[in-house]
């Protein structure tokens, strides 16, 4: 079924046969080091729209320090309004509603409401409208490195996947319009909900791990859901010297499923440095990790062209 | 007593935090709900046994009594079914299982069909300290909010229960720390740690849970989380410092107080800070 869904959403895909290629960076666990990968690519890679999928928890403008030129407001899924001078107390809304989200006073509770719109189509007497309402914003911004998009989420706000979509949607457009190559994307961890929404339509997954047990654990899983979904993967193993055992592990598991580990890289506090200095690791220094970098940049490449 | 362990940022320690915590109280429990990436069990090596599942309602439509009307797929606001005009496509893991297009089929064509979700286990050994319920996402699942809620049914009350969240603001973590007496953020000294950090904070102002902070990975000289906490007045109950021994048992699965046991100390006196904490408040 979800290779169905896949298969509709490319036929149906604007950027369908512009030769527009689109890569995300995702891990599984948190952590890993995405985020500043994902900025030293956007500095080393010549036309292309930078996007920001991480909206719960984003950084990537913390190191690309991005000018905001556009904003433009994001509607999460509507919330039931129940007028009580008109209801007349059937309770039909409450005994519908399948996520408990009307008490007993017929208080609509906002967080527990998903805007389905059942309240609405079974009440007796009109009395609920869903209402519209503003739950973040998508930027599109100027950096050094090009175009980049990227959103906030208001406090409390759920609709996580669904802004996701609507980064994505904004990022190929610009590219578009652009005529940009390429849009880079930093990802969520895990496995639900904004990781799917992030990987949906991407022609290549690069997955960044570390040699921990929980780095290798959740590499397997979220290694899963890109097989499931036929997203081509590659891998990077981060920080593989903090337990070399643990990545010699990682090379074979990879190398049994048919898996490219792309690139190895260092445990280095430079990372942390460049951070306070708000810039990618490519810029501030000149070391073991930013060379490692760069060769994991040329794979990535030649990797992006074969699909 | 029910404390969860969030932090925005993901990686940050929460699953060291939540381990090593549980392990430090004596019969309490521990509820893993970062059901897309459960990690607990990784350090503890319990042998669990499946006790539910995550179960939720979608559309099944019987394509005889169709006629591709439309309704339900005007009526669905989650994008899950297309009507075309001799086909209806579903997709199941969109859908939200609200019943909407259930309830406006003209030709009653749509029944609800079961589907699981998710795994809920627990230790398969009732003695087991701390005993440890997990819950797992399956594979190409969007939604972990149901999983969770199935796995947070087996918090018992009068139990000390550590509560390890996923990482993030979203959802999934709303629908973990909805309920819980008490949060702990874990945090690390780098703009990202502050930053998302800050996001944390908000969230758990807003849902009214009180909070305090834990700094993992804690160096000298590097006061960042420090200095915005004691801007916003939030307490800073703990600094792990950046340690190789507490790195190398971590790469190696075994909980640091197993082998460190003044940390078993400071974490049963943390706990019982935040229980006292509770009663004076």
């Amino acid at each position: 079924m979800e290779r169905e869904i896949l298969s509709f959403i490319q036929e149906h895909s604007q950027w369908k046969g512009t030769g527009m290629k689109e890569l995300v960076v995702i891990s599984g666990k948190g952590g890993t080091g995405k985020t500043t990968i994902t900025a030293s690519f956007a500095a080393m890679a010549k036309n292309a729209v930078i996007a920001d999928c991480d909206v719960d928890a984003p950084n990537l403008h913390l190191l690309l320090r991005p000018k905001i030129m556009e904003t433009h407001a994001f509607y999460g899924m509507d919330k039931a309004k129940i007028d009580l001078e008109r209801c007349n107390e059937c309770y039909n809304c409450q005994n519908s509603c399948n996520f408990d989200a009307i008490d007993e006073n017929l208080i609509v509770n906002q967080h527990k409401c998903e805007g389905c719109g059942v309240c609405e189509y079974v009440c007796e007497s009109d009395a609920i409208k869903m209402v519209t309402k503003i739950s973040g914003n998508v930027f599109r911004s100027a950096t050094n490195h090009g175009t980049m998009v990227h959103a906030e989420l208001g406090i409390g706000e759920e609709a996580s996947g669904k802004l996701v979509s609507a980064v994505k949607e904004r990022s190929r457009s610009i590219a578009l319009e652009n005529e940009n190559d390429l849009i880079i994307t930093d990802g969520p961890p895990g496995t639900g909900c904004p990781v799917l929404a992030t990987i949906t339509g991407a022609h290549l997954a690069l997955i960044v791990t570390e040699p921990s047990l929980s780095g290798m654990h959740d590499l397997e899983r979220v290694l899963q859901v890109t097989e499931h979904f036929e997203i081509p993967a590659i891998v990077c193993i981060n920080k593989y010297d903090i337990n070399e055992n643990n990545s010699r592990t990682i090379e074979a598991f990879c190398h049994e499923r048919n898996i490219e580990v792309v690139g190895k890289l260092p445990y280095d506090t430079s990372t942390n440095l460049a951070m306070m200095e708000e810039t990618t690791i490519i810029e501030y220094s000149q070391n073991v990790l930013s060379e490692g970098i760069k060769a994991l940049w040329e794979r990535v490449v030649s990797e992006l062209e074969k699909q | 007593m029910k404390i969860a362990i969030a932090s925005g940022k993901g990686g940050t320690g929460k699953t060291t935090v939540a381990v090593n915590l549980a392990l430090s109280i004596p019969n309490s429990h521990l509820i893993d709900c970062d059901v897309e990436e459960p990690n607990c069990n990784l350090f503890l090596n319990k042998e669990l046994e499946p006790i539910g599942s995550s179960k939720v309602t979608v559309p099944n439509i019987d394509e005889e009594l169709c006629t591709y009307c439309g309704k339900c797929s005007q009526m669905c606001r989650f994008n899950a079914i297309a009507t075309l005009p001799e086909k209806v496509i579903l997709f199941p893991t969109l859908c939200h299982s609200c019943g909407g297009c259930i309830l406006v089929c003209p030709e009653h064509a749509i029944s609800g069909k079961e589907k699981c979700t998710g795994i809920v286990s627990r230790s398969a050994d009732m003695e087991d300290h701390p005993r440890l319920y997990e819950g797992v996402l399956n594979i190409g699942e969007s939604m972990a909010s149901p999983v969770i809620k199935e796995l947070k049914r087996w918090i018992e009350p009068n139990i000390s229960t550590i509560i390890d969240s996923p990482p993030g603001t979203g959802c999934p973590v709303m629908t973990t720390l909805e309920d819980t007496d008490h949060c702990i953020l874990v945090t690390e000294p780098t703009p990202f740690g502050l930053h998302d950090l800050s996001l944390a904070v908000e969230m758990v102002k807003i849902m009214n849970i009180p909070f305090g902070v834990i700094i993992n990975r804690s160096e000298e000289g590097n006061s960042i989380i420090e200095e915005y906490c004691d801007k916003e007045n939030i307490d800073v109950l703990m600094k792990i410092p950046l340690n190789k021994r507490i790195a190398e048992l971590y790469s190696q699965g075994i909980p640091f107080v197993e082998e460190m046991p003044e940390w078993k100390e400071r974490f049963s006196a943390l706990f019982k800070n935040i229980v006292n904490g509770k009663e004076l408040a």
